[in-house]
């Protein structure tokens, strides 16, 4: 061991010049050089003892941090008086000054007046020490709980999921170790190897979790989170690794849940969004779900009143983006899902909404996947609005989803007609080219044009698309007819599903009926309307948390009562 | 032996006050057939020989005197029954004599004396200059000046050529020399002024020490006047204190020789003056085994004071005793009974062995009588315990970890009580708080006049006598000035002990919630306190480098354990309470016999203060964790070290042996729970064959086969571990946030 040479001991001691100084600061005009210098070696190696004495106050203390008190109570032990007055403090605050070619390092007491002291506010009372207990390990594992540390270091987290074929499964490593040390390794060389695999293969059986009771909590707490109205809770939870279960219990969900297939898929862009996880492991399980969001027949209970297109947008938006990041040459995720939206989109029985979907979906993906697969099909799909608008036998629902999908095509189409198409736009060739919806394209097509001239003109791109209402992906009860002008907050109503977890283990799946909780918000005018609009998905958002706007609110009752309460004072 | 340290007046009280303590001790606990037995005095305690009591007494002696202390001179001389003319030697027998420990003892005892003299300007006045130089001159007596400074640096680089070129084997056990050697010659260049000398010489050769020496390098490099020496109680101990190494014959007849040929007599006479070597026969030792044992203050321990048989066997249950049986009788319709019997036989058939030969005497200190309350606990404890799990590698326990939030890094200490009922902390700020983790909460005994009130023949009087009105999960207890060191619950959960900064240890009853004693003696802050497994005694340990025990109804110590060379970190009772192991900053456990005082073991080999000590529930091994990280394992008969668990990577703060002793679980700063497989570190030294008439002992390096588990808390460091009568771990620290 003594060949590890260490820093190198020195006595190191305090110049001449602190002496001469500190001479002067109690009033000794002239010091003698050999006196500072004795005085120096004496005060350095006081110091130093304070110092190895205070060292055990903080051991003591079970600290890993020195503090002035750890050095008053050294002081005390040498019956020398503490010093007063130096309060334990994250920072040491020494001021510098330097002049007259001398550097100084000194306490700044500022005078204090009196009566800012008695007018300032009291600070908030500190916490109070509390206990809580967690299970660190159950029968030896450990649970993944908020108060434990995540099992897997971030380091291994990335090997594993950016160089897969690289992690070394348990039973390989235990034959090459075997092979390498051949016959002659001694059995403690072999026990040794396989206690360093338990770790291993202790963490490998990740994906087909057995959910604890623990987990259950953790998972209900984690939904709570991201559903409730706490941000900084959301900004949390989008660190851990909810993931996991979250996709195989959403599904259920989908049937009717539409709030709470929103905050999903905030969550999967929150989770999209933060550099410092890796999906590539588990993107067979976030592009289904997010896929059942853009083209789902039904995603909400009521889809003539419930606003649920723009969850589809916000899906298609989304899937869009994970094309682009994630999208490789091995799992070539945008032409697999460009083939099922092209295919739904083709079929004659596709349904308004699914539709609405794959045309959303294939409209995010590009101007180029927008000319060479839409605009082709527009003549068709106008013929099959026109065939529902004008036609007398239509339920209100396909009524509305042709709606949808008109204004969708138009405005998706618009852009890129404008930039393909030569000038000038003539109605009539419009009709010829697009059919029924030809003339509202012409019209779009113009004020699109109209617009990039514009912008050419103002060259700042960025402040026109700050003046733009934000992208609103609302909750809203008056749906499309933004006509009947409700202002007043307006309640939904939600099954209490809403934390995703029956307090069953084993049946999270089923909603329990009949506690119903509330979303409260109100609807600004005109968002209905203006849902969506294509400005950069990551500038606003950023995170989940980042992407509740203020209109909105989300409050959860827990008792009838205060349900009611809330109700009234909404009302009032 | 040395009570001197707490300066003189408090000496006085203690010599007068003692023997009326002891008696009265034993009298209270004569219910117990050992009447008497803890009334021997320490000062002529057996076991040690009887020219080394001697010496101490004379140095004692002359130190009362010398303060004018008459009174106390004649106490004491006719407890010890001297002759006038025994003390007229005085100390001329320190320097030669036989030379070995008995000098070391009498110089050490003044050494302390002229520390504490220099610490207390009081004390300084008192006493004459002469007295002083004296002092200081017995200490320092054989640093006079004695060759020429500057051929230092020849003499050291000499010894180290020929150390470097002899033979491997002889090699590594010569090395053992360079230490203390440097720092004797160091300190003999600085106490004759030559500090340039001696600068030069620690520049050389300061990095060609063994790494664990570091901290007492940086605490010598500070050191450069001759003055700085007369305060440096770590130095002065290295002095008089002799630094023992252990080599062989062989290797020691080489040193002989090339020292003579060379007539290196510097050297020379430094090894014969201040080092001990303790010359066995047989192969020298290698490396590791040396470093395994290497690193405490004052070198390893000598062989013979480890030899002193440990009864470190456990007490028969108190069931089956005699006594106890014709109180049955005497309660033979109170409520209880019959269930214990029932569990009495089912505990005599698991044990099958009626007496462990091991086991002390039962009477051999005297314990409390066991109350209705206590026997209703032990029936508790037996049903627990028939409900535990068995542990193994296989089965590991579940830990609950309980953080305290908030606690602003102000958390110091924890304790849990043994039914893991209650939790203590220490704080800080100075105060102790109380949380009730059971959903039972803690309520305050009815004031003196309402408690007249009540109703005194009703069956349920001890729930009427609590104030249903201070129920409340935690409580809070003011009463330190200074940071709560440490906590100790009694066994029987009405005790709370704490011990402080203030020098103080504190008894708080848990019925009221209010302090009862405050137990003065340290003066200086008191590190650790722990109860003894059966109540009654309790032992402490501080920064005055001594640790006493104490008994509850006592105000002052019966006994003093002196002997450390630094300050007692940590202190702990044996199952069988009749030992008392510390650990301390010099690096060494010493286990110490509570009848008579005396050191009867010295454990070597921690490279760092020892934090935390655990004994196993069969009383056989000792587990010693250090702030190098490290957990030692040591048989307690044997004297031995048997295991070293390397894991931890910060100091280690807690340690615990299951209830059944198959797994220890450590806990450390670095924020983990780590779990040992102790069964098999047991196992594999004792089927090893056991060499332990020379102690040497090649530790197997299988740490990492013995850890079972290592747990990480997020950001909280370990301070306390416990193990509930199920096996159910229970962890404990304070949450930093960082």
């Amino acid at each position: 061991m003594a060949e590890e040479r260490r820093q190198k001991l020195c006595s190191v001691i305090l110049p001449t010049e602190s002496m001469k100084a500190m001479a002067e600061s109690v009033g000794v005009g002239s010091l003698q050089e050999d006196s500072c210098l004795a005085l120096s070696e004496e005060v350095s190696y006081r110091i130093k003892e304070i110092a190895q004495d205070a060292l055990k106050f903080m051991h003591h203390g079970k600290r890993r941090k020195l503090t002035t008190g750890d050095i008053d109570h050294a002081l005390k032990l040498k019956n020398v008086e503490p010093l007063y007055g130096f309060q334990s403090q994250e920072f040491i605050p020494f001021r510098f000054a330097s002049g007259g070619g001398r550097e100084l390092h000194f306490y700044e007491e500022k005078e204090v007046d009196l009566s800012d002291i008695i007018n300032t506010p009291l600070p908030r009372v500190p916490l109070d020490v509390s206990l809580k207990a967690h299970w660190l390990s159950i029968d030896g594992v450990q649970p993944a709980i908020p108060e434990n540390p995540p099992p897997v270091p971030k380091e291994q987290q990335k090997t594993d999921s950016t160089e897969p074929l690289k992690a070394v499964k348990p039973g390989q490593e235990e034959e090459g170790s075997i092979q390498t040390k051949g016959q002659g390794a001694s059995s403690a060389e072999v026990k040794g190897s396989s206690a360093k695999m338990v770790p291993l293969m202790r963490m490998k059986p990740r994906s087909t979790h057995e959910l604890s009771v623990e987990q259950q909590l953790y998972y209900k707490e984690i939904t709570e989170a991201c559903v409730g109205s706490c941000e900084a809770k959301r900004a949390v939870c989008v660190c851990n690794k909810c993931y996991l279960f979250l996709f195989q219990v959403r599904v259920n969900v989908v049937q009717n849940n539409l709030a709470l297939l929103i905050y999903l898929m905030r969550m999967v862009k929150a989770l999209m969004d933060n550099p410092t996880l890796y999906l590539e492991k588990y993107l067979h399980e976030l592009i289904p779900a997010v896929v059942t969001c853009i083209v789902s027949k039904q995603l909400c209970l009521r889809p003539d009143v419930d606003n649920h297109w723009a969850l589809r947008d916000f899906a298609a938006r989304l899937m869009a983006q994970s094309c682009k990041t994630f999208s490789t040459t091995t799992n070539n995720i945008q032409s697999r899902i460009t083939k099922t939206f092209t295919k739904a989109l083709l079929d004659d029985k596709t349904q308004w909404t699914t539709r609405y979907g794959c045309i959303a979906g294939l409209a995010e993906l590009g101007h180029d996947v927008i000319k060479t697969l839409i605009i082709p099909r527009l003549s068709v799909e106008g013929a099959r609005i026109k065939a529902v608008m004008d036609g007398p036998v239509v339920s209100n629902i396909d009524k509305i989803g042709a709606d949808h999908v008109q204004s969708l095509l138009l405005k998706h189409c618009a852009s890129v007609v404008a930039k393909t198409r030569p000038l000038p736009d003539m109605v009539d060739q419009y009709k010829v080219d697009y059919g029924y919806l030809g003339t509202m394209l012409c019209s779009h097509v113009v004020k699109a044009r109209a617009q990039a001239a514009f912008q050419a003109q103002t060259v700042n791109r960025t402040t026109l698309t700050i003046t733009q209402p934000r992208p609103t992906l609302s909750v809203s009860q008056s749906g499309l007819s933004t006509s009947s002008g409700s202002r007043a907050p307006s309640i939904i109503k939600v099954p209490s599903s809403l934390t995703l977890m029956s307090t069953r283990p084993g049946t999270p799946t089923q909603p329990s009926p009949p506690a119903t909780k509330y979303i409260v918000m109100a609807t600004s005018a005109g968002a209905a309307s203006t849902h969506y609009l294509p400005t950069a998905p990551t500038a606003i958002l950023h995170s989940a948390a980042d992407y509740t706007y203020p209109a909105m609110r989300v409050k959860r009752k827990k008792s009838l009562t205060t349900m009611v309460e809330d109700l009234l004072c909404n009302r009032s | 032996m040395a009570a001197v340290q707490d300066g003189p007046m408090e000496l006085d009280t203690e010599k007068e006050t003692k023997p009326e303590i002891l008696s009265d001790g034993t009298s209270k606990l004569s219910g117990n057939a050992a009447s008497g037995t803890l009334s021997s005095s320490p000062l002529t305690a057996g076991g040690a020989p009887k020219q080394e009591d001697q010496q101490t007494l004379i140095a004692v002696l002359q130190f009362l005197r010398r303060n004018k202390l008459s009174e106390s001179v004649e106490i004491l001389r006719r407890e010890a029954g001297l002759e006038d003319q025994e003390d007229s030697q005085t100390l001329d027998g320190s320097g030669g004599g036989k030379g070995d420990r008995d000098g070391g003892e009498a110089n050490s005892l003044l050494s302390r004396v002229s520390i504490t003299s220099a610490a207390a300007p009081q004390i300084i006045l008192s006493t004459s200059v002469t007295n002083e130089q004296l002092d200081v001159s017995v200490v320092l007596s054989a640093y006079s000046q004695q060759g020429d400074p500057s051929l230092y640096q020849v003499y050291y680089s000499g010894l180290k050529n020929f150390i470097e070129s002899v033979l491997d084997c002889h090699r590594a056990e010569l090395s053992q020399l360079f230490y203390p050697l440097f720092v004797h010659m160091y300190l003999e260049l600085v106490y004759n002024n030559h500090e340039n000398e001696a600068k030069a010489f620690f520049e050389k050769f300061g990095g060609d020490q063994e790494c664990y020496y570091q901290d007492d390098l940086r605490v010598l490099c500070g050191l450069t006047k001759k003055e700085h020496l007369k305060g440096n109680e770590v130095l002065l101990d290295f002095r008089t204190s002799r630094f023992v190494l252990r080599i062989s014959r062989d290797s020691y007849q080489l040193l002989k020789r090339h020292l003579q040929e060379r007539h290196n007599n510097q050297i020379w006479n430094i090894i014969q003056e201040h080092l001990y070597i303790d010359i066995f026969d047989g192969m020298p030792r290698s490396k590791s085994q040396i470093d395994s044992m290497s690193g405490s203050f004052a070198g390893e321990a000598r062989r013979e004071v480890n030899k002193v048989k440990v009864f470190h066997g456990l007490l028969k249950e108190p069931e089956i005793e005699v006594p106890l049986d014709d109180e049955e009788d005497e309660a033979e319709n109170e409520e209880g009974k019959p269930k214990k019997k029932k569990t009495k036989k089912d505990s005599m058939g698991s044990k099958s062995k009626k007496q462990d030969p091991n086991a002390p005497q039962q009477n051999r200190i005297p314990l409390p009588e066991l109350k209705d309350s206590d026997k209703l606990d032990k029936i508790m404890y037996m049903k627990e315990s028939t409900k535990r799990i068995r542990l193994g590698p296989e089965n590991l326990p579940s830990i609950c970890f309980y953080s305290f939030l908030n606690a602003y890094q102000g958390l110091t200490a924890v304790d849990f009580t043994d039914d893991s009922s209650l939790l203590a902390g220490g704080f800080a700020d100075s105060t102790v708080r109380i949380w009730s983790v059971t959903p039972k909460k803690l309520r305050k005994v009815k004031s003196a006049g309402e408690l007249n009130l009540i109703d005194k023949e009703s069956d349920d009087v001890l729930e009427r006598i609590m104030d249903e009105k201070t129920a409340s999960e935690s409580k809070i207890l003011c009463g330190h000035s200074g940071p709560v060191y440490s906590v100790s619950f009694s066994p029987d959960r009405n005790y709370l002990l704490s011990s402080s900064e203030d020098g103080t240890v504190r008894l708080w009853s848990l019925q009221t919630f209010t302090c009862l004693v405050g137990y003065k003696g340290h003066n200086y802050p008191v590190w650790d306190t722990h109860f003894s497994p059966f109540g009654y005694y309790f032992v402490s340990g501080g920064h005055d480098r001594v640790a006493r025990l104490w008994a509850t109804d006592h105000y002052q110590p019966l006994r003093i354990f002196a002997g450390h060379l630094a300050d007692v970190t940590c202190t702990r009772f044996h199952p069988n309470s009749n030992y008392v192991a510390t650990g301390s900053t010099d690096r060494t456990i010493r286990l110490w016999d509570v009848l008579n005082g005396n050191c009867v073991r010295i454990f070597t080999g921690h490279k760092g203060p020892v934090h935390s000590l655990a004994f196993s529930p069969n009383g056989k091994f000792l587990a010693s964790g250090s702030t190098d990280g490290r957990v030692l394992l040591w048989d307690i008969g044997h004297g031995l070290m048997i295991g070293e668990l390397k894991g931890h990577t910060d100091t280690i703060y807690a340690l615990k042996f299951s209830r059944d002793g198959e797994i220890l679980a450590s806990g450390s700063m670095d924020n983990t729970v780590r779990l040992w497989d102790s069964t098999k570190a047991f196992d594999d030294v004792e089927t090893d064959d056991f060499t332990a008439a020379t102690g040497h002992i090649h530790l197997p390096d299988n740490s990492q086969e013995l850890l079972l588990g290592t747990y990480h808390s997020k950001s909280t460091p370990v301070t306390h571990l416990h193990f509930t009568r199920r096996n159910l771990l229970l962890a404990a620290g304070g949450y930093s946030s960082q």
